[in-house]
């Protein structure tokens, strides 16, 4: 296999006396659709907030396409090509839809030490932002201030602002999270799109959406992956079953 | 869409009835007016400035009125030394008061709201107490300025008419100069970092280099407005530098409307013209001025300038 595009080697980061990452270790190939799931508590905010360099590890690397990224601060990590969602939705709510995404665009076009030419008339910034936004089907409500979207809206745009990095790899911490129905299918129909295009992370609870989209998935519980594989490798686990999807199980049954 | 013409009606009027107020002074006789709204004019502009950091960049600056000390003591002290020419004085307030919020933006900036507000407010005092000592300099009774910046008969700031349009134009550049900057790629991304800081950083600016420079350019603004008042007065203090003054400040900026681009001036006109009157009419005019700024900041959301809009649309 080549070089993944995002190797993780033994991390380990504790707060006090638990360890929230214990020694974990996953790749990521590009082009693949990596999932990361595990129980409430089991770690995977912690995980990928060291990710996305909002938490440092206590040991361990990060690296992104061959480059070590462990240390670096956020805004660096964005500046080569790593992007995220937030779990709780995180925008700036007093601006536009569009003002949200061309300020994506713009971190990554050239300086943003330009103090006189308007901004909101940069052509370039306004093309990137309404294609991203066309491309989570948020067209439309370009020109809406944030403030007034709906949680769904709202989901969707955070992935706008993300596509408009163009990212080689794209963070989704639970981007189904307080979607109905039909939005949760929207959504995945979106990520099914989007995957052909970008390498990606995702962290999800909503199992059927984890296992229709995947190409592999890694079992976190306790801080430890359990079990790393395909879906089908995955659900044919028993150590799995006994730690997460077991206790699930149960409660479909009786339901 | 009516909301915003009932609030740019009243700026327009504004700023009409300040550019023709010298002719009203002189037909009427009424020098005393104009001398006031020199300083009103002065004052607005370091509202304007402090209006930069605090409303659209939301950084709140308790140690403002510092920057009005240090333009008008690098007039006053250059003036003793015998340098009389504005065309160094002007430069040198500014430079002054660019250097010093270079410093103290990079040292307050690594905190955050309360600690933010406390620190620059800190940082004021010192630079009150150190003016204080400077014995040289009048120290606590202050420096009079015996001659205003001469700019070799470019303008003569010891016309009254003058001066004052020489003010309106620097208050008239500053607000152009803001206007463009918020809409600017820089000025997008200091209003983003007051929405949403996480996520400024997570989609790949960081944050400190954009407040600073955002911080230096509002304090050699008022820096400007320190150089202004010190000619204005023939005279420069400690006292323009303590912290009522900042709060001063900062009130004219909430009671105009942050964020917006004319509040402040709206916010220096009301504000001082109900100091000036409420004082000729009781020396406890505190009283009703005190209650009264509560009231409006209470119950107008966004000051004046919010509150047109909604009578406006109301």
């Amino acid at each position: 296999m080549a070089e993944p595009l995002l190797r993780v080697e033994k991390l380990v980061r504790r707060f006090g006396g638990i360890i929230a990452t214990d020694n974990v270790s996953l790749d990521v190939a590009a082009g693949e659709l990596h999932a990361i799931i595990g129980p409430n508590g089991a770690g995977k905010t912690t995980l990928i907030s060291q990710l996305t360099g909002h938490l440092e590890p206590h040991s361990g690397s990060v690296s992104l396409a061959g480059r070590d990224i462990t240390y670096l601060p956020a805004y660096r990590r964005c500046a080569l090509g790593l992007a995220r969602s937030f779990q709780i939705t995180s925008l700036l709510l007093d601006f536009t839809a569009a003002d949200n995404v061309a300020l994506a665009a713009q971190a990554h076009a050239g300086t943003s030490f330009r103090f006189f030419a308007n901004a909101r008339k940069e052509k370039g910034l306004r093309d990137a932002a309404h294609a991203a936004l066309d491309r989570v089907g948020l067209g439309h409500r370009a020109d809406v201030v944030v403030n007034r979207l709906s949680h769904g809206e709202r989901r969707e745009l955070e992935l706008a602002v993300a596509l408009a990095s163009k990212p080689k790899l794209l963070l989704l911490d639970e981007p189904m999270a307080g979607l109905g129905v039909t939005e949760s299918q929207r959504m995945v129909k979106l990520l099914q799109e989007l995957r052909k295009e970008v390498s990606i992370v995702l962290v999800e609870h909503d199992m059927p959406a984890v296992f229709a989209l995947a190409d592999r998935i890694s079992v976190l519980v306790y801080g430890r992956v359990i079990a790393s594989g395909d879906p089908a490798a995955i659900r044919a686990n028993e150590e799995v079953k006994r730690a997460y999807l077991g206790d699930q199980h149960v409660v479909t049954h009786h339901g | 869409m009516k909301g915003l013409s009932v609030s740019k009606a009243v700026t327009a009027l504004m700023l009409a009835g300040l550019v023709l107020l010298p002719l009203y002074s002189q037909l009427s006789g009424n020098i005393f007016i104009l001398t006031l709204f020199t300083r009103i004019v002065i004052l607005a502009l370091a509202a304007a400035s402090l209006n930069l950091i605090m409303g659209f960049g939301g950084m709140m600056s308790f140690g403002h009125a510092a920057y009005l000390g240090i333009g008008g003591y690098a007039v006053g002290m250059l003036a003793q030394e015998g340098v009389g020419s504005g065309f160094i004085q002007f430069p040198v307030a500014l430079a002054a008061s660019a250097i010093y919020a270079l410093v103290i933006g990079a040292l307050s900036l690594r905190t955050r709201g309360v600690y933010f507000i406390m620190i620059t407010l800190a940082f004021a005092q010192m630079a009150y107490y150190v003016a204080s000592g400077l014995a040289r300099y009048g120290g606590d009774d202050g420096l009079t300025v015996y001659k205003r910046s001469d700019f070799s008969g470019l303008i003569d700031l010891s016309n009254r008419t003058q001066f004052y349009y020489l003010c309106l134009a620097c208050l008239f550049g500053v607000i152009f100069l803001i206007w463009r900057i918020v809409n600017s790629r820089f000025g997008l991304v200091v209003q983003g970092l007051r929405s949403n800081e996480q996520r400024m950083q997570a989609i790949g600016f960081p944050a400190k280099r954009y407040q600073l420079v955002c911080f230096v350019i509002s304090g050699t603004m008022c820096g400007l407005a320190g150089a202004l008042l010190a000619n204005n007065t023939d005279f420069v203090s400690p006292a323009v530098m303590y912290w009522t003054r900042s709060g001063d400040l900062m009130v004219m900026v909430i009671l105009g409307g942050m964020g917006t681009l004319f509040g402040p001036i709206m916010g220096a006109v009301v504000f001082l013209l109900l100091e000036e009157f409420l004082s000729q009419i009781t020396e406890y005019w505190a009283l009703i001025m005190g209650p009264l700024l509560l009231l409006i900041v209470l119950f107008g959301r966004g000051g004046i300038m919010g509150m047109l809009g909604r009578a406006g649309r109301g």
